[in-house]
């Protein structure tokens, strides 16, 4: 069989940790192999090897059956391999062009020669279905487009084996069904493809092989038409994975919070939130779907204190907390899962039993006078850590030393220990595996069942649609329907989302449209 | 190799490395290196005046360090230290004169005056810098030069158009006869008690007290502190005004006790900058400090005794001093040597 690339055993340890444990990891020419696994589980070890960052501590590296020593990243280059990061690595003040050929700008008489790379550029990209325009400034184009400059960067610089990193944790579910299209084409016109990714269904509808990691060990290749999703997921996890999120019938009682005519500008005085209302009732989820900046982000800043209120009002058990600075409101009952867990969720230099106490710290029983209780901290710290399987080695780890799972975990502890009457959760999920995804979904309805009012803002349909019992959907800084997710598909959301206000006929070709949303 | 062994093989070895890269240099100049470093260490522990004036030069970075280091840990670089200590050691001096009070009363006086004048000249970088965003060590530089002029002309001022103030009363004095005494009549004063009392202070508030961990968090990440409930504007300023009243403390050690009055000064003191050395080489660590004080302040003042005990020119002499702490600043190279060493090893 032809493999283009073929790890075989591959060891890597940090310290006594063994990230990497003979993991062998073989890729077919022309097939899209996906590397599945939790979060931790040594995916990103072992691309970091492949790409030439880590040094294996054993096994063997061949591309195209060639034993090859790759030392660092310029060595896999050469070798044809190509990484579309999932946090693109584009200057945002530069041209397309500008981008891909940054590092190995094609010179003539000791100028760069961007037109001639624009017209190769462009070549490639009509080749592949891209539709990039090499002249665009990258700060005017879309996030699904930038994604696109990636790939070109990669094929531009001759890579025929490409790795995707998470590729689809930003995008709508218009750009996914492209960037799927995408992906095939590329099958087709003869590369090869490693997709990291623990989102199941991308892999049941792309890829053609999946290998499952866990925890640093290579479980099972599987031929992805001979598996289903629930065994990926019980062995990505080790267990059987319950998908469907099992709820009762919510009891929504009064308003717990209730925003009118709200407008909130962004750092750069632009309008973000457009006059918008909103309620979210005890006893009740309210979830909030739309496109990443839509003016989500400003609306929670705005309800927690973080970010001025240029006007309107927002009322919290009927106390007006608009403008207030944040100890205030969260005094007076909000726990507040932040979406950027590393700005603004933790101290990540501070342990993460300091970590647990961030908003109580100068409360008793942590402090007195002034004065910290250590005890009672790591006491505090130990119960949430307990309570909500925190995996650390101790409460006395940084926290940076966890791994994102388990810093989110630490984070929902300790906002759901402070028994909050309104739980904002900002993509509580993002970047985590099934198994994390489950436990906090569930500690959500947890806090609905209690009585509580949760808002949860997602960007993932799917989370939206099965934790939510109401869908706000917000665009352009106005929540412009409220839907019942019983009675909704991802097609209307879509729709919504994109800005596109739905005429209520139920004989409406729906997936016509989707298409056409997209643009 | 566990955390805490490499903080102390690391700097150890660092000393020795610098110590035997010196040793090259002097070799090479045509200098005896045994003969020179034997000078060195008579001129910091040869005799008991020898001790004392080590100790009085040690003082005074002390102070300078931990203001550094403080300011450092709630993400302020604070260059002004040199600013402050020159406003606190003409404050110090001015209640020392111009005042005539029972000695209790006076000299905690004229070191809060010291405090509060250090205190005042980082206030304005700290509220400039967290309601306007002004960067703080433009600010701070500037202060410094603002500090140094302005004292100049009150001390012309107060003294009648002479380059130097009275000496201050006894009674605001640090001055102490049984040091004196034991030490062959250095100028060895009881300020070490302060700046070692401060020592203790400033770790106390760091480790143990809710504002530590507030100023320590603001550090670390603005936004996460914010998002906690933290007031950070108010944080930035509370650490540059703890910051520069040890920095004014500094300047107190040198008016009430090394010198005891102030003079005209032509230029910067260097003790301020100095303590931005000091408190690298302390890992911006209160106990830190005190290694990083100890180090600088024994090397400076030993130092004087190469020229004229081993024939070393002074230039020569500030070069091997300068490379040994370079040695000891760049020690995270040998801290990432050792954990490449280690991991080897472990694999193997």
């Amino acid at each position: 069989m032809d493999y283009v690339i073929e790890m075989l055993n591959i060891r890597k340890m940090f310290g006594t940790f063994v990230a990497n444990d003979n993991i062998t990891l073989q890729v077919k020419k022309g097939e899209i192999h996906a590397l599945l696994g939790e979060n931790g589980a040594g995916k990103s070890t072992l691309m970091n090897v492949l790409f030439g960052l880590y040094q294996p501590d054993g096994g063997e590296i061949r591309v195209k059956g060639k034993s090859v020593k790759i030392t660092d990243p310029n060595v896999a280059n050469d070798l044809g391999i190509g990484m579309v990061h999932q946090h693109f690595m584009l200057v945002d003040k530069f041209t397309v062009t500008e981008n891909i050929i940054l590092g190995s700008e094609p010179t003539k008489n000791g100028t760069i020669n961007v037109k001639e790379a624009a017209e190769e550029i462009k070549k490639i990209s009509e080749n592949y279905g891209l539709q990039v325009d090499p002249y665009a400034k990258i700060s005017d184009i879309s996030v699904g487009m930038q994604q696109r400059v990636e790939i070109l960067k990669t094929l531009y610089r001759g890579a025929d084996i490409l790795i995707f990193d998470e590729p689809t944790a930003s995008l709508t579910p218009q750009e996914i069904t492209e960037l799927i299209q995408i992906m095939k084409r590329l099958i087709q016109e003869g590369k090869s493809i490693i997709l990291i990714t623990h989102k199941l269904k991308e892999i049941m509808e792309v890829a053609d092989r999946v290998t499952v990691i866990r925890r640093g060990k290579g479980i099972k290749t599987l031929n992805v038409e001979d598996t289903n999703p629930e065994e990926l997921a019980s062995l990505m996890v080790g267990r059987n994975v319950v998908f469907s999120v099992d709820k009762t019938e919510a009891k929504p009682t009064d308003e717990a919070l209730i925003i009118e005519n709200l407008v909130v500008k962004d750092n750069r005085g632009i309008e973000r939130v457009k006059r918008l209302n909103l309620e979210v009732k005890r006893g009740e989820i309210l979830g909030i779907a739309g496109i990443d900046g839509n003016g989500q982000t400003e609306l929670i800043e705005a309800i927690t204190g973080l970010r001025k209120v240029e006007s309107g009002k927002i009322t919290l058990n009927g106390i007006d907390i608009t403008n207030r600075p944040p100890r205030y409101i969260t005094e007076k009952g909000v726990g507040h899962i932040p979406q950027d867990r590393h700005k603004h969720g933790l101290i990540l230099n501070y342990s993460i039993g300091l970590n647990m106490v961030l908003q109580t710290y100068y409360k008793e029983p942590y402090s007195k006078v002034g004065i910290l209780n250590y005890k009672n901290i790591y006491a505090k710290a130990r119960d949430i850590i307990d309570k909500y399987d925190v995996r650390t080695q101790s409460e006395f780890e940084l926290a940076r030393a966890l791994s994102g799972g388990n810093q989110q975990k630490g984070i929902i502890g300790r906002e759901i220990e402070r028994d909050p009457d309104l739980l904002i959760a900002a993509q509580p999920t993002r970047g985590l595996d099934v198994g994390a995804i489950e436990f906090i979904h569930k500690r959500l309805i947890e806090q609905r069942d209690n009585g509580k009012a949760v808002l949860l803002i997602s960007l993932e349909l799917d989370e939206v649609m099965d934790v939510s019992d109401r869908i706000a959907v917000i665009f352009d800084g106005q929540i412009i329907d409220i839907l019942d997710p019983k009675k909704t598909d991802e097609n209307e959301l879509g729709l919504l989302m994109a800005g596109q206000q739905l005429e209520k006929n139920e004989e409406t070709p729906l997936i016509d449209q989707t298409g056409e949303a997209g643009e | 190799m566990s955390n805490r062994m490499t903080n102390i093989v690391v700097p150890v070895l660092a000393v020795i490395l610098g110590l035997i890269v010196g040793a090259i240099i002097m070799a090479i100049s045509g200098y005896n290196p045994v003969v020179g470093y034997q000078a060195l260490w008579e001129g910091i522990l040869g005799d008991s005046y020898n001790i004392g004036e080590s100790v009085r030069t040690i003082t005074p970075y002390l102070l300078a360090g931990l203001a550094v280091a403080f300011a450092f840990r709630t993400g302020l670089f604070n260059i002004g230290v040199e600013g402050q200590l020159i406003v606190g050691w003409f404050a110090a001096v001015w209640i020392g004169v111009v005042f005539d009070l029972p000695m209790i009363v006076h000299l905690p006086l004229a070191l809060l005056a010291a405090a509060i004048a250090g205190a005042i000249w980082a206030f304005v970088p700290g509220v400039l810098k967290a309601y306007l965003g002004v960067n703080e060590v433009v600010v701070t530089i500037m202060m410094n030069y603002v500090a140094l002029h302005v004292t100049n002309a009150l001390i012309k001022n107060m003294s009648d158009g002479s380059d130097s103030t009275e000496r201050i009363h006894e009674s605001a004095s640090l001055k102490s006869s049984f040091f004196e005494q034991i030490t062959d009549i250095s100028r060895m004063h009881n300020g070490i008690f302060i700046a070692l009392l401060a020592v203790f202070v400033i770790w106390f508030i760091l480790q143990k007290t809710t504002l530590g961990y507030e100023l320590k968090a603001v550090g670390f990440n603005r936004h996460a502190s914010e998002y906690a409930g933290m007031n950070v504007k108010k944080n930035i300023v509370v650490s540059m005004v703890i910051s520069g009243a040890l920095a004014g403390l500094a300047g107190a050690m040198e008016g009430l006790g090394t010198f005891g009055y102030v003079a005209v000064k032509s230029g910067f003191t260097g003790i301020g900058f100095d303590g931005i050395a000091v408190s690298v080489l302390g890992a911006n660590s209160p106990l830190g400090v005190v290694f990083g004080a100890t180090l600088f302040g024994s090397l400076k003042y030993g130092a004087g005794n190469m020229p004229s005990a081993a024939g070393i020119p002074e230039e020569l002499v500030s070069v091997i001093i300068a490379i040994i702490i370079f040695f000891v600043a760049s020690g995270y190279i040998f801290k990432l040597l050792l954990e490449k060493f280690s991991k080897k090893k472990e694999v193997k």
